[in-house]
């Protein structure tokens, strides 16, 4: 096994991938085109590909990115941690300074051919910060400091794009936090504390606050959170979308009504090309449909896991584990409300819903596994090298 | 500096492991929720989601069908459709408390409608709106309309208080600026529907306006009518009158356009589309050349009292006018009406022109009547045709004296006679004799001759008239009787003031020999519609054949080529003998043209020898009011045999009033033109 290329330390385009992550990486990519181009043909009058185009471009800038970052060792980002901290906060923030405001939000900063949703890129950028955080106090996990300040650093940016608002990322804000503390192996009280706090926050938020005049959410978000209890109460507003998003996937039985999607053609689904485009596969391709894409995630988050098992360090095992939560959260919480078992957030579907800004942290985000498969196939490959010396 | 410690590789720790499995495990429990809901809707309950999906997109227009025209026997237009633009909002989209505020106010109208005219008091005030978004609506409506919010609201409410289920009508004939600028602009309008409808138009004006009936939505009862099992919600059908009796061949078929719209409602594309079927021509046997010259000659010469007239083809049944005095225009049916407007047509002081009185009004008859007894007389032989008796001017009955009118005396007369100067002397003999046979004779014959059933004419509202008899008297007095127990009036026995004391329904005398006697001569308690008395003068011309009157003749289509003859519903036998018919048939001829004939001064310059008129005149008494003009005459005729029947109410003299109507009538059929007003001066009952 003394192969010359194993003696070299190995060179960046040399490095392995992993083939199965960048197969469901493209299924899901394929599926997003076909799906928008079915969802969107009659959006824009005259431009039936318009959002294909688009999406199409967001790929392929994408995978550029994804390449690029699989090529490097994540290894030297733990130094950048603070820097990309600040940068983080900063997109935030300028979204507040500069951002235009859509549908009552401010959530994008306007460029000429592109509005950049930076809670989206803050989505990936806080993992790489939180992995590299704890990381530093790894001696210490079990500490009610260390949980403390993780905690703290996710909530800064939480609470920021509250005030966008914007609910869904700071969801994802959260969650991906204590993930990370999670897999890190953080005791199972200081979970429970977590957890127990959460709980009371969420009924605060949501019950307790309105009940004694303190709101912490608009009203609107209240609303669209509780909507989903009981969709037919008002189905005019907030349970209209739900309700329409619950017919269309029901419509497509199990094989889809094909050219004959009246939900999704007929404008009754709202949003059908970002947060309902799960019930566009839903209604177009059925259950077969739904089942093949909740496949392709299937297939990404295992190797996901895989890959947290095979990172040459606990860093790479912490972002791993904070990109697969990232996803896997987004999903159930997007797909949960496109089926109506989980509340309207306006969280995107990974790869799947039109728009730059998430397609481009998910791509980052995967370009990262890729390169924890890389850095930890190569540490392996040199071990063993040593190993059987 | 990067730690040395941590940035080696850490082996795979059994922490780690478990927690990856946990993590993993989650992931599966997600992932198996996913699954288990998408087969539940998709495969469990697809069915139901796809049909709310297509639901979503599909909706339903009815396409009106227009109706089918109603034409007179030479095919002029009685009634036909025209084309309106209406705006219309439906009532399931009004809040409750404005229906609840139009079934309250509706129950107090009607209420105060029940009182007795006087006292009424004011009317019930309509309260005002009390809702502020609905103030609203009605308010953008308003504009849009020319009217105000306040006018919507009482249009609303007093039009849901009269039928609460059909859409309101809150403006007819708009123009089509409006029907485009509330189209585009659906969601502002909500449950306003502007839509081009067919309404009934009737080119005659007042001709006939109590038989053509009306249209209208039909109502939930009539929906679960087995004769309406095909009919949708909304569809408009005859509601009185011909329509409603030739609806089934008036109405057509409504047609259906299914189209896709999407989520704001705007129509992508027709689905499925079922042009209606226009309805058929119903043809009428009515000549309205006729119609109109009794109309005229009913309210020139009845000079504004109420009558009606009626002119038939004794062998066929088919009525060749019917005309009731005063009419209306019809037309004031294809709009909402208002209070004031129905009671113009409905109250007594007004006539009642809705009051269709040749099958609805019942009146005694007078001397009319005595074709019947004459015939009930000869037939069971208690008289012969050519026995001569004296006529005294006076028919005493134990106490009773029974005169004739003006207390004329005509000596020696046999029945030709009898009928010729209208003795009544002569009948009121025959009326007690007939009192004396077994089973009621006089009773009998009257109800073979067609009194006191209906006449079964193709029209609704007949009413039965009543043929006074034993069973009756004892009826009625037997209902006074249960009527003064309950309101504790004693029973006295004194017959002359018991009606008075007591609940007015009978001064509980038994039948006598002088009800009989009154009957001879169709006065007393007997009470008829002039139809009745036509068809009874059709027997005894038809020598026997009852026929059924009828006014539809043939269903056409719209070219008004026949498709199918409307057969009328047969006639009954009446059996009787050929001579006794020669006799009265020669009795009502001397009437109209012998030397003292009732009516022979009305028929002066009268061709008899080509048209000869059997006729008799009628005064009928109906205290405290005025008495009634009639005057019943048949023409025969190879080709246009005819009867006509005239009455009019505190007309007088029947050779005053009715007989020149008669007149008029006949002198249009043979010769095309009503001529001079001729009366008559005879003053016999």
């Amino acid at each position: 096994m003394n192969e010359p290329v194993a003696r070299m330390p190995p060179r960046a385009l040399a490095l392995p991938f992993d083939p199965l992550l960048l197969l469901a990486t493209l299924g899901l990519m394929v599926a997003s085109l076909i799906v928008l181009a079915a969802a969107t043909a009659d959006d824009i009058p005259g431009q039936p590909h318009y959002y294909v185009n688009r999406q199409a471009t967001f790929f392929t800038l994408g995978l550029i990115l994804m390449a690029v970052i699989s090529r490097f060792d994540y290894t030297r980002l733990r130094e950048l941690k603070y820097g990309i901290y600040g940068v983080a906060i900063v997109l935030i923030v300028a979204v507040a300074a500069f951002g235009g405001v859509t549908k009552g939000s401010r959530r994008a900063i306007q460029l000429p051919f592109f509005e950049v949703q930076t809670s989206e890129v803050v989505k990936v950028l806080l993992v790489v910060v939180l992995a590299a955080v704890v990381v530093d106090r790894a001696r210490d996990l079990a500490s009610r400091q260390t949980t403390a300040r993780i905690m703290l650093l996710a909530l800064i940016p939480t609470a920021l794009v509250m005030l966008q608002p914007d609910l869904g990322s700071a969801l994802v804000y959260v969650v991906t936090a204590v993930a990370i503390l999670f897999v890190a192996g953080v005791p199972w009280y200081r979970l429970a504390v977590l957890g127990f706090v959460g709980v009371a926050a969420i009924s605060f938020v949501l019950a307790i606050g309105p009940a004694i005049g303190v709101n912490v959410l608009q009203k609107y978000q209240v609303e669209r959170l509780t909507a989903f209890l009981h969709p037919t109460d008002n189905p005019g507003d907030e349970g209209y979308q739900q309700n329409q998003s619950r017919i269309a996937v029901g419509a497509g039985q199990r094989t889809g009504r094909g050219e004959l999607s009246s939900q999704t053609r007929l404008n009754f689904l709202p949003e059908h090309h970002t947060d309902f485009i799960f019930a566009v596969v839903g209604e177009r391709w059925g259950f077969v449909g739904s089942a093949i894409v909740l496949t392709l995630y299937a297939l990404l988050l295992w190797r996901g896991l895989r890959i947290l098992t095979i990172s040459k360090n606990l860093y790479g095992a912490l972002i791993a584990g904070g990109i697969v939560a990232m996803i896997l959260f987004q999903l159930f919480v997007n797909v949960g409300m496109n089926i109506g078992i989980m509340p309207i957030t306006g969280i995107p579907l990974p790869l799947l819903s039109y728009g730059g800004s998430s397609v481009l942290t998910t791509l980052i985000a995967i370009g990262l596994l890729q390169s924890i498969y890389a850095q930890g196939r190569a540490a392996a490959a040199t071990k063993g090298r040593v190993l059987t010396m | 500096m990067v730690d040395p410690v941590t940035d080696r590789r850490p082996p795979i720790t059994p922490q780690l492991a478990l927690r990856v499995a946990i993590f993993g495990g989650v992931a599966l429990v997600l992932f198996a929720v996913i699954f288990f809901r998408l087969w539940y809707l998709q495969v469990l309950s697809g069915d139901s989601y796809l049909a709310e999906a297509n639901n979503n997109r599909v909706r339903e227009l009815r396409i009106q069908a227009p109706r089918g025209e109603i034409v007179d026997r030479n095919g002029r237009v009685l009634v036909t459709n025209r084309r309106a633009i209406v705006v219309t909002i439906e009532p399931s989209t009004l809040p409750d408390s404005e229906r609840e505020m139009a079934a309250t106010w509706g129950q107090e109208a009607g209420q105060r409608a029940a009182k007795p005219k006087g006292k009424r008091g004011e009317p019930v005030p309509i309260p005002p709106i009390d809702n502020g978004e609905l103030e609203q609506r009605y308010a953008r409506l308003a504009r849009v309309l020319g009217t105000s919010a306040d006018a919507i609201h009482r249009d609303v409410i007093q039009q849901l208080a009269q039928v609460p289920y059909a859409d309101v009508r809150l403006k007819t004939d708009v123009p089509r600026s409006v029907l485009n600028y509330i189209s585009e602009r659906k969601k502002k309008f909500p449950g306003v529907r502007v839509e081009e409808v067919y309404l009934r138009r009737y080119p005659q004006g007042q001709l006939a306006a109590q038989l053509v009936g009306t249209v209208g939505e039909i109502s939930p009862e009539q929906l679960r009518k087995k004769r309406y099992r095909d009919l949708k919600q909304g569809t408009i059908i005859g509601q009185d009158g011909l329509e409603l009796e030739y609806d089934s061949y008036l109405r057509g078929k409504d047609g259906m356009r299914r189209i896709q719209v999407d989520a704001l409602g705007n129509p992508k594309g027709a689905l499925k589309e079922q042009d209606p079927t226009a309805g058929r021509t119903v043809r009428l046997s009515l000549d309205l050349n006729l119609q109109a010259t009794a109309q005229k000659a009913l309210g020139n010469i009845g000079a504004g009292r109420p009558g009606s007239a009626v002119a038939l083809n004794p062998k066929t049944g088919e009525v060749l006018a019917m005309a009731s005095y005063p009419s209306f225009d019809p037309s004031v049916f294809t709009k909402p009406m208002t209070q004031a407007q129905y009671d113009r047509l409905t109250s007594d002081e007004t006539g009642a022109p809705i009051f269709n009185r040749t099958i609805g009004a019942q009146y005694p008859t007078g001397s009319t009547f005595k074709i019947v007894t004459a015939l009930a007389a000869l037939q069971t032989g208690v008289r012969g045709a050519d026995e001569v008796i004296n006529d005294t001017g006076v028919f005493e009955l134990g106490p009773q004296k029974f005169k004739n009118a003006g207390d004329a005396v005509n000596g020696a007369i046999s029945l030709r006679q009898a009928m010729e100067v209208s003795s009544d002397v002569y009948f009121y003999q025959l009326g007690a004799k007939l009192n004396g046979l077994r089973g009621q004779v006089l009773q009998t014959w009257a109800k073979k001759l067609g009194f006191g059933h209906r006449t079964g004419i193709d029209l609704p509202g007949e009413t039965k008239g009543l043929i006074p008899d034993r069973q009756w008297r004892k009826d009625l007095a037997a209902k006074e009787k249960s009527c003064r127990k309950k309101e504790k009036i004693p029973i006295s026995a004194d017959v002359y003031t018991a009606a008075a004391e007591g609940c007015g329904i009978s001064d509980m005398r038994p039948w006598s020999a002088g009800d009989n006697v009154n009957l001879s001569v169709g006065q007393g308690d007997l009470q008829a519609t002039p139809l009745q008395l036509a068809v009874a003068y059709s027997t005894l011309a038809n020598g026997g054949k009852r026929i059924k009157p009828h006014l539809g003749m043939e269903v056409d289509d719209s070219q008004g080529r026949q498709l199918q003859r409307i057969q009328s519903a047969g006639s009954t036998r009446v059996k009787f003998d050929p001579a006794n018919q020669q006799a009265i048939l020669d009795g009502l001829k001397l009437a109209a043209e012998g030397p003292n004939g009732t009516s022979t001064d009305v028929f002066k310059d009268w061709p008899n020898d080509k048209y000869p008129i059997y006729g008799k005149t009628g005064t009928a008494e109906r205290q405290p009011k005025a008495d009634q003009s009639w005057y019943a005459a048949y023409v025969p005729s190879e080709t246009k045999p005819i009867v006509v029947v005239a009455t009019v109410e505190e007309g007088g003299f029947g050779a005053d009033t009715a007989a020149p109507i008669v007149r008029q009538i006949l002198s249009k059929y043979f010769f095309n033109k009503a001529g001079e007003v001729v009366r008559g001066s005879d003053t016999s009952n």
